[in-house]
């Protein structure tokens, strides 16, 4: 029989330490729609949409309810669009933006993701058109998100995207400035891509995948906090052990969440996402664990380390509680996103490269980083290609969502609202790449042995 | 299938009986209560079984959340394998 104690502290993990279910994705393959006439397409993914997520919303909230626990967002993924709208005749994929827009507002899901390509190694003509489209349709839509993986361990670094992206990211920043660039947060430039990554902007429903699935995130950076705060002083295996049982229970509510939500919608479960993943609210951040493991602010020497054990001890709880890990796994970084990362980009012990060394160990990369609106596109480029060619010699996932907020500059702030916060205009190195990033091809696929 | 209520707030008199009767009316049988008072605040768990109830466990939710609202308690009703799947493998 369960004890009084346990079932007290399972309740105050959800109310006061904001633990919650971050995402309910259901992942759509959207083979089946291709067609010469980009209308019929069109038609043929918002029916196929809207049909297959039909109940996804209703299920998440009856779960909800049933359980006690908040299921904050309910989303859907589809297959990249650079390879389904790929056999269309037409020479902007804008339309399609829009219709995957309207499929998530019928349906009810705050975000869709799947405005994609996958680029690593080289362009198809359909992933020229849809990187050339990315500007106009995050301009133009509100719920859709794109990503572009430019970057992997086996193929080397596509150059020329990299490029191209530092220009995508500018002119999505000017045609949302009267949003201070909020396109670009729905914008994401990864290397080694997960394919079933349920966390928006990044999600998108790989090639590989069956025809629907259900894949769950789970977050809870504040009940790590509250863990760790019972064992101050204590030393690194204490502070190991402790953040993997508290990962492991955690992770098993998003185990049930999910095979609920398979069972439900009839929908096979795909994979747990067991990611911290913060919020700007108090008691939600990521900066704050790693503060509560001695270090005065996020960014002090150390904090490198800190986000070390912290992503390790993660995975580590949370694989032993779900039969199925994946999509991006450990503790995200995103500055806007975590009341913590702000207030230590405030007070000046976080910088652009102190969290380019933490892209080293955390789950994913530069995330939510606000920079000046005068940032020059081959700036932007030289970060994702020094993000990138972390994610492709230490064989993870890095990404770039950086955001040059036109007519800010250092000093200024930028509110991007709800979970997506606000950060301070973080300043960035001023000299530059121009020459570097004008060069274009690829940088070849590292060597896997030698590894020092 | 078996669901868990908590109830938290302000002591007084007949918590229990109220909220036994609501369970008894709608033929829920209560299978464990653990109940203390810790600074003036009425805790309480109980577990119930609710395979002959005449509710479902939404309903039960409202009608319980309802009459808290009224008596100025927070009590909620959850299926019980959110605390199952935490805290036994």
């Amino acid at each position: 029989m369960l004890t009084i104690q346990e079932i007290l502290e399972t309740n105050r993990m959800i109310e006061q330490n904001n633990f919650d279910v971050r995402t309910i994705t259901l992942g759509i393959s959207l083979r089946d729609c291709c067609h010469p006439d980009i209308k019929i397409f069109c038609q043929n993914i918002y029916e196929k949409i809207t049909r297959a997520g039909e109940h996804l919303v209703r299920t998440g909230e009856d779960i909800e309810a049933e359980y006690g626990i908040p299921i904050i967002n309910k989303r859907i993924s589809v297959t990249p669009i650079a390879i389904v709208a790929e056999s269309c005749h037409a020479d902007s994929y804008v339309p399609v933006a829009q219709a995957l827009d309207a499929a998530a507002k019928t349906v009810g899901v705050n975000f869709i993701g799947g405005f994609s390509a996958l680029v690593e190694k080289g362009y198809t003509k359909g992933d020229r058109i849809l990187i050339q489209s990315i500007p106009e349709a995050l301009a133009q839509t509100e719920r859709v998100c794109s990503s572009i993986n430019l970057a992997s361990t086996k193929a080397g670094i596509n150059m020329d995207c990299v490029r191209e992206m530092g220009q995508i990211i500018k002119r999505t920043a000017e045609l949302t400035s009267d949003r201070d660039a909020l396109g670009c947060a729905k914008l994401v430039v990864f290397a080694n891509v997960p394919e079933d990554n349920p966390f928006m902007a990044g999600a998108f429903h790989g090639v590989g995948e069956a025809e629907k699935v259900i894949s769950v995130g789970v977050s809870g950076p504040g009940v790590v906090k509250r863990a760790l705060e019972e064992v101050r002083g204590q030393d690194f295996s204490a502070v190991a052990e402790t953040i993997k049982k508290t990962a492991f229970k955690i992770t098993r509510v998003g185990q049930l969440v999910a095979q609920e939500a398979s069972r439900r919608m009839g929908v096979p479960f795909g994979i747990i996402d067991l990611s911290l993943a913060p919020t700007p609210a108090v008691g939600d951040s990521v900066a704050h664990i790693l503060e509560e493991m001695g270090l005065e602010s996020c960014g002090a020497p150390g904090t490198t380390a800190a986000l070390a054990i912290l992503n390790d001890a993660v995975k580590k709880g949370g694989l032993m509680a779900s039969s199925h890990v994946g999509g991006l796994s450990g503790a995200f970084i995103p500055v806007s996103e975590d009341a913590g990362m702000i207030a230590a980009v405030e007070r000046g012990s976080l910088t652009l490269e102190k969290l380019e060394a933490m892209t080293c160990v955390c789950s994913v990369g530069l995330d939510m980083i606000a920079v000046a609106g005068d940032t020059s596109a081959a700036t932007i480029s030289g970060i994702i290609a020094d993000e990138a060619a972390i994610g492709m010699i230490n064989n993870k996932t890095t990404a770039v969502r950086i955001i040059p907020v036109p007519g800010k500059k250092v000093g200024d702030s930028v509110e991007f609202g709800g979970l997506l916060g606000y950060s301070p205009i973080i300043p960035v190195n001023t000299f530059k790449s121009d020459d570097f990033i004008a060069r274009g091809g690829r940088i070849p696929a590292p060597i896997r042995s030698l590894t020092n | 299938m078996k669901a868990v209520i908590t109830i938290v707030g302000q002591d007084r008199v007949g918590i229990v009986a109220m909220v036994s009767e609501i369970l008894a009316v709608n033929s829920v049988n209560i299978l464990n209560i653990n109940q203390n008072i810790l600074d003036g605040f009425f805790n309480m768990v109980m577990i119930v079984d609710m395979a002959s109830s005449k509710v479902s466990l939404k309903d039960m939710q409202q009608i319980l959340k309802g009459k808290g609202d009224e008596l100025g308690l927070d009590i909620k009703a959850q299926h019980e394998d959110i605390f199952q799947i935490m805290h036994r493998i």
